[in-house]
């Protein structure tokens, strides 16, 4: 009886001190969100007790930017695009993390031999690969005359029909000057010239008047269903959704892939650092991210949890295929250029929307 | 009766002696004091009702707004991180070539803000000015923790030969002070050249004067459209007897009461090349399958969308207004003769006037500032201006062109308020 009263008591305090702590947390919203809070979130209040508040935002950057200049940090971790954890970690606004004290992983390779290339930056950890794709309509091709390649999606001739593209110069021109031939490890060094700008808009001028600009991340996917367009770029993590989960006769080309990372970042001032913190070294370990592949079709940033990945939660997709990281999506893929885009994305927006508007 | 005496309203005292005295209260006090006083204090206490709701739209609205306005032409982005280089700019002229004095000031900066990691909000600030600074001033910021041994000049010049470029040393002048009108010069497609002269940037860089016309033409089609649209609609409500017009006034709410997501999509649904019109346009023979018409991701879905959103405000004040007209005018007219014609555009339609400025006030201002239905059905040719004040508060992040843009959306509103009232008069205004 005492036992048990001392017991209770003591399990009391340390579920009204576990109460106590919590983290929150700002992401991207939708499945991806819901991946995040499966994978990492979950096990996290079960192991520690502290609870998991997720936010959901368009761009986790903005209301970042925004607490940091209001001097009113409300939330402790958020998931940011690289460019951004760059920016922001230049700008003074986030803290530091000590690469050491990241997990090893399950074998021992520390983690900073772990992490894919890229993905540990001085204030940010990579949580996912992720990429944008080429995706089309199986059934608007006759069989044996599929679209294999970027240079596919620019001929209107040989694949008629509308295309998708999103409204930004970031993941259009790029694609333009892969069609064009430009191998995916130049594109930045031709796209760093007036001739290579020039390049792109002219191979983007050959489809101008048949792309249906989209904004948001679920728009493509819509647009590919609703036959607006037979081909459109997406990202490979909503189109899974809509092939595996829907079962929609979509089928992806990973020529031309542009990667890019989600990172975890901390902001100055956090209103719970240390969970803050405990919080992002528990969600990028092996085991979490390999956990994240279970709902979602985007890569870990860890080499150690490639080999963890399982199947699909419907149990029976097969996920290694449909990763970004997978070596047939790595052929010709272009990686995300932070610095690149943080000098001349002002430039090239302003010439891009300009471009758009002159018909 | 002591009672009635202390109160000052009681009573007027007409006891006064003789004729041409001031008046006075029953006790006696001049009666203008009294009353000044009086009102005083119903003045203080109204004020004090209001005070909440002023304090609440300082708070939400005034505040707010204004912070965001300053940084239109307020950034200390470089300024403030810059402190040595920002005095040595202050004490020389335009034109000066920088001397080992400012290039030991610019180290010394350079060098205190990669160690503060203020170095990126330095280089964001030059490479809005000039592209391609940013990555100049961080990877400098990185190969500089160790610091840099004199001359400096050479130092500098060493890590990156940017440091020379004379654009550089100019776009820092200009950013040394934190007030600037770069970012209205760069919202109406002008920019600086390397001696601080203003010029139009490149031809294929200009894009906001022409979508602040875009933005003022389309919202004044929209007005009129809503107008043509929306006269018959309210004269018909006004005139069907009492039950009728009710229910055709909830076909007009409904919609109104209904989400702009919803009605906005509802409009992709029917317009779309594989849509419902295009459909039974097919299904008809009217068009080829191959000759689907495009109406929706161009300005031709931005203007349908638009006008169907804003009907109501249009329909209701002109509604309200039309109401309270006597139908008598419009039969006298007639019956002294007038064709139906000249009785609606002589006596009918002017006693309309106060809805229709109202509703054309509403909907012109609201559709100046629409945003979310153009993004969406806009495609590339329907954007406005609104899109690329959201762009640089969400993707850019750059808040000082954000809020250049939104001031000068701001400021032309306010001409054309103005405008309004000196031709047709503000207090001709019937909002219902």
């Amino acid at each position: 009886m005492k036992t048990t009263l001392i017991l209770s008591t003591a399990l009391t305090g340390m579920a009204f001190a576990a109460s106590a702590q919590e983290v929150n947390v700002v992401s991207w919203g939708g499945a991806y969100e819901m991946s995040q809070v499966e994978a990492y979130n979950k096990p996290f209040t079960a192991e520690t007790g502290i609870r998991v508040n997720m936010i959901a935002a368009d761009n986790p950057a903005t209301p970042l930017k925004a607490q940091v200049e209001a001097g009113n940090v409300t939330a402790d971790v958020f998931d940011v695009e690289v460019s951004d954890a760059i920016r922001l970690c230049d700008e003074g606004a986030l803290v530091e993390i000590d690469h050491a004290s990241l997990p090893a992983a399950p074998d021992g390779t520390p983690a900073v031999d772990d992490f894919v290339e890229g993905a540990l930056l001085d204030c940010a950890v990579a949580n996912i690969v992720w990429g944008t794709v080429i995706s089309f309509d199986t059934t608007k091709f006759p069989e044996g005359a599929q679209p294999q390649t970027a240079a596919d999606f620019f001929d209107t001739e040989a694949f008629p029909g509308k295309r998708g593209l999103p409204r930004n110069p970031k993941r259009t021109l790029y694609l333009a000057l892969i069609a064009d031939g430009v191998p995916a490890a130049e594109i930045y060094d031709v796209l760093g010239t007036d001739e290579g700008v020039e390049r792109a808009f002219a191979k983007l001028d050959t489809i101008k008047s048949d792309v249906v600009w989209w904004e948001a991340g679920a728009q493509p996917v819509q647009l590919l269903a609703d036959g607006e367009v037979t081909m459109t770029t997406v990202y490979n993590g909503r189109i899974f959704d809509a092939m595996v989960a829907e079962n929609k006769p979509f089928e992806v080309i990973w020529d031309g892939q542009y990667m890019d990372m989600d990172m975890f970042v901390i902001p100055k001032d956090a209103p719970n650092m240390d969970a803050a913190l405990q919080y992002l070294k528990f969600a990028t370990d092996t085991q979490r991210l390999a956990d994240q592949a279970k709902y979602i079709a985007y890569g870990p940033a860890r080499r150690s949890s490639a080999a963890l990945v399982g199947l699909y939660q419907d149990g029976v997709t097969e996920m290694a295929p449909h990763m970004p990281t997978s070596p047939e999506a790595l052929e010709n893929a272009v990686m995300d250029n932070p610095e690149f885009w943080a000098d001349h994305d002002t430039e090239l927006t302003e010439r891009f929307n300009a471009w758009l508007a002159s018909s | 009766m002591a009672n009635v005496a202390l109160d000052p309203h009681a009573a007027i005292a007409t006891t006064a002696s003789g004729v041409g005295a001031a008046l006075t209260t029953a006790d006696g006090k001049p009666l203008a004091r009294a009353l000044a006083r009086s009102q005083r204090r119903a003045r203080r206490r109204a004020f004090f009702l209001v005070l909440p709701l002023l304090a609440f739209i300082l708070i939400t609205f005034v505040i707010p707004i204004g912070q965001m306005l300053q940084r239109s032409f307020y950034n200390d982005g470089f300024s403030r991180n810059m402190p040595e280089v920002s005095a040595w700019f202050a004490s020389t002229e335009r034109g000066t070539d920088p001397d080992e004095a400012a290039w030991a000031a610019l180290a010394a900066d350079l060098t205190a803000a990669a160690e503060a990691r203020t170095i990126g909000m330095v280089g964001t600030r030059i490479n809005y000015d000039l592209s391609g600074a940013r990555s100049l001033f961080t990877s400098t910021g990185r190969s500089l923790r160790g610091g840099l041994e004199p001359p400096y000049r050479e130092a500098l010049l060493e890590i990156n030969e940017g440091w020379d470029n004379p654009m550089l040393w100019s776009v820092m002048r200009e950013a040394s002070r934190p007030y600037t009108a770069n970012f209205y010069l760069a919202a109406v497609d002008r920019t600086r050249d390397e001696d601080g002269r203003i010029q139009q940037v490149d031809e294929r860089q200009q894009v906001y004067v022409m979508l602040f016309m875009r933005t003022f033409w389309l919202s004044l089609l929209i007005t009129g459209l809503t107008f043509l649209l929306g006269f018959p609609i309210a004269h018909l409500l006004a005139t069907l007897p009492m039950r009728k017009s009710n229910l055709l006034m909830i076909l007009v709410l409904l919609p109104f009461w209904t989400s702009l997501l919803v009605r906005t999509t509802s409009w992709m649904v029917l317009l779309q090349q594989q849509g419902v019109v295009n459909d039974v346009l097919v299904w008809l023979g009217v068009i080829g399958n191959d000759q689907r018409l495009q109406m929706i991701y161009n300005q031709t879905g931005t203007i349908i969308a638009m006008t169907h959103i804003l009907l109501p405000f249009m329909v209701l004040p002109l509604y309200s207004v039309m109401r309270t007209i006597n139908p008598s005018y419009v039969r006298a007219a007639r019956s002294l003769g007038a064709t139906s014609w000249t009785a609606f555009r002589r006596i009918y339609f002017p006693q309309t006037l106060p809805g229709l400025g109202a509703g054309a006030l509403l909907v012109f201002i609201l559709a100046v500032g629409y945003y979310i239905t153009p993004a969406l059905v806009g495609g590339s040719s329907g954007q406005l201006i609104s899109n690329m004040i959201a762009m640089h508060m969400t993707s850019t992040l750059n808040w000082s062109m954000a809020a250049a843009l939104a001031a000068l959306l701001l400021a032309s509103v306010l001409v054309l308020y103005w405008l309004y009232d000196r031709l047709v008069g503000i207090d001709n205004l019937k909002l219902g």
